[in-house]
């Protein structure tokens, strides 16, 4: 008896506070998702079922989105995430500095998205006064960047992973640290190269951290919206929108709660049969022992 | 219970953003006519964040107070975004303050059909105003705000760069405006400023094509019927699309903010492209963004189309002003008549704060950018606000978005017409 008042007595303050701030907002968001209703005077009223849900998966903007999160996600686990793996391989060895560059890497990841954005904005201008067509002129690369449709998303991409990837190696490099020395000293005794120490000693131990490290860079592109919002607006054209940004738009700018409560619960439903199933399947042995039996 | 937590989160919100509230505002609806000794507060939220405008309100309600000392005047000032979503909080909870910013439209007629204003009574002053100046805030024949402030859109453009380029005057024609940008290109300069990223200063000019082709009173049905399939709106995009087909502007256009070093206002005061589509306030933003034009500055009003049902005396534009909650106290009316009364109003146009709103108070003016916009609103002959804001939000939306892809190409004159059309009927 006494156990449980004490359970809840640590329990209710997060509890009190993941239920007025979680819970309660998601279903809110479920409940508004059936209502037509542009947010003014008290509740809404005007019941429509399931229409902004059909309205929503008839719309080419959401496949837009769709699009957009497929393209990011895909380039992110195959170049964002492998950069950063490398890295922190190389952050790893007994290098001069290292401390330095440790910082140097990380600290695109503490400044906050705006700032970046903003920078970014005049290092990709579109005219010879942006710093990436200054230097990619030389060699006569130089492009309209977040002007051009066929050029936005690589260009977003570049800057994502810029933001981002010190964080990623700071997660593989923890995970680094983590190896027991004996284990690639006895792959070295055995006569392994430096590439089969990698492959067969580091790579499979490194597993739960990268499939960590996969998980968040996934959720957080589902998310995604800063970055996109200030540097492109999600143009042109809708080319370089996601689903966050398409919310925005239609409950901000057009006041249509109903219906960007609607892309706010397919957002939620995206990202929880993601982490389900990823919790599940993908890391299943690593969670293994994180519960009490 | 949910309506309950609602309203609770929402009073929590009001009275934390009032800061030292502790009395409740008292409101009877006869209060401003009763007996002196009633007191009364009324509460005043507006966007004025910087001085002229900060001062020049506090000083208002500074001599409105001591002239009614029964009256108190709570001033809460906003930042623009933060007042939005603090409108938006109060309003589900379905109240509004006695006095707050409003720019009409679209906004305004969704908050009188949820009941949170009500029809401001101008009396006398009803006559002495402009039809522009009030023209944004007329709801099915009645005003439901008190105007501060009123300007237009029109061409701002470089006589030092339209000189070069040849052109001796300003075209008064569509052909001869197509044509001048033909020979700015031809001169190697680039003929139009345009911040594509934001959609919003591209509707102007679709709206304006829209106006001089169809004629006011078809934009006026469209938004009635809530169909805009009318040839005319289409025949507008075609020459939208002739134009956007010249490739008038800036380089990487499609991802240019309106403010900033690379933006639209910028890109004209630094005297790197001849002209841009804006309102009033364009002046001075070139100024703080880029170098400005000074002297070199001039303007023309949006070019009047052959054959068009519209005429070049139309104007196309906005102001700002002040709405009045569903229960506020008599004084707030009456406190705004006295804010807007000529003597305090036209010293403030020159302190850089309001354009003219009075008919003759042009004459005033002195700054000579000022003064052709307020000249050319003064002899208008028609007046409509900006579509964006005139529409209800979804609709004003579809407007800007659908212009912004016929402008990159992505849509044709015809779905254009057909994309606004399904909007205004699912509102």
């Amino acid at each position: 008896m006494r156990r449980w008042v004490t359970i809840t007595l640590f329990l209710l303050p997060a509890l009190v506070l993941f239920v007025l701030l979680v819970l309660l907002p998601t279903l809110m968001a479920g409940y508004l998702s059936f209502f037509k209703w542009n947010g003014l005077g008290g509740l809404p009223t005007n019941y429509i079922g399931l229409d902004n849900y059909t309205r929503l998966f008839e719309s080419d903007i959401f496949y837009g989105d769709l699009r957009t999160m497929g393209v990011i996600i895909v380039l992110s686990l195959l170049v964002q995430l492998p950069f950063s793996l490398a890295i922190a391989m190389l952050l790893h060895q007994r290098i001069r500095g290292r401390a330095f560059y440790r910082l140097v890497f990380f600290a695109p990841y503490v400044l906050s998205e705006a700032v970046t954005a903003v920078l970014f904005t005049m290092i990709f201008a579109p005219d010879e006064s942006g710093l990436a067509n200054a230097i990619l002129g030389v060699v006569g690369l130089e492009s309209e960047w977040f002007a051009d449709e066929s050029t936005v998303l690589l260009t977003l991409f570049v800057v994502m992973s810029w933001k981002y990837f010190g964080f990623h190696t700071l997660l593989y490099l923890a995970g680094r640290q983590g190896i027991p020395k004996e284990l690639t000293e006895a792959a070295q005794i055995d006569g392994s190269t430096p590439w089969q120490v990698f492959r067969y000693v580091t790579l499979p131990l490194m597993g739960p951290t990268i499939r960590i490290s996969a998980f968040l860079s996934v959720i957080g592109t589902i998310q995604l919206f800063d970055l996109v919002w200030i540097l492109t607006g999600g143009g042109p054209s809708h080319s370089s929108e996601t689903l966050a940004v398409t919310m925005m738009q239609f409950g901000f700018k057009r006041a249509q709660i109903g219906y960007a409560s609607a892309i706010s619960v397919v957002m939620f439903l995206l990202s929880l049969v993601f982490a389900l199933w990823y919790q599940r399947y993908v890391m299943r042995r690593d969670l293994e022992g994180a519960t009490v039996q | 219970m949910r309506r309950h937590l609602v309203l609770c989160a929402a009073t929590a919100l009001f009275l934390a953003g009032c800061g030292s509230s502790t009395t409740p505002p008292q409101q009877s609806p006869q209060a401003g006519q009763s007996q002196k000794a009633e007191p009364v507060t009324v509460d005043w939220w507006h966007i004025a964040t910087n001085d002229p405008g900060k001062s020049t309100l506090d000083k208002a309600a500074k001599a409105y107070m001591a002239e009614h000392p029964e009256v108190t005047i709570k001033i809460t000032i906003l930042e623009n975004d933060a007042f939005k979503s603090k409108m938006s909080t109060v309003s589900s909870a379905g109240q509004a303050p006695d006095i707050f910013t409003t720019w009409g439209g679209g906004v305004l007629a969704q908050q009188v059909e949820a009941g949170l204003v009500k029809e401001v009574d101008l009396g006398e002053m009803k006559d002495s105003l402009t039809t522009a100046a009030v023209a944004p805030y007329v709801i099915d024949e009645k005003v439901y705000a008190v105007p501060t402030d009123i300007g237009m859109i029109g061409f701002w453009y470089n006589k030092d760069l339209f000189a070069k380029a040849g052109i001796t005057e300003p075209p008064g024609t569509w052909s001869a405006y197509l044509e001048a940008v033909k020979k700015l290109k031809a001169a190697g300069i680039v003929p139009i400023a345009l911040a594509g990223k934001e959609k919003w200063p591209g509707h102007f000019y679709w709206s304006y094509l829209a106006m001089r082709i169809a004629g006011l009173p078809a934009l006026q049905q469209a938004a009635e019927t809530k169909d805009f399939t009318n040839p005319d709106f289409v025949a507008a995009g075609q020459q939208l699309k002739a134009l956007a087909d010249l490739q008038p502007f800036q380089k990487g256009f499609e991802n240019a903010a309106y403010p900033g070093p690379t933006g639209q206002s910028a890109t004209v005061g630094n005297g790197k492209a001849a002209m841009e589509l804006m309102g009033q306030w364009a002046p001075g933003s070139q100024k703080t963004e880029g170098k400005g034009l000074g002297e070199a500055l001039g303007f023309f009003p949006f070019p009047a189309v052959e054959g068009g049902k519209g005429a070049l005396t139309e104007a196309f534009g906005g102001g700002g002003g002040y709405a009045v909650g569903a229960e506020a106290p008599d004084a707030a009316v009456d406190f705004l008549k006295f804010l807007i009364a000529e003597e305090r109003h036209a010293p403030a146009i020159n302190d850089d704060l309001w354009l003219p709103i009075h008919k003759g108070e042009e004459a005033t003016v002195s700054d000579p950018n000022k003064k052709a916009v307020a000249e050319a609103l003064a002899t208008a002959t028609g007046f409509q606000l900006y579509l964006d804001q005139a529409y209800p939000p979804a609709v004003g939306q579809e407007v800007n978005d659908s212009v912004a892809q016929l402008i990159e190409g992505k849509k044709t004159p015809e779905e254009v017409v057909q994309s606004i059309t399904e909007v205004a009927k699912s509102e």
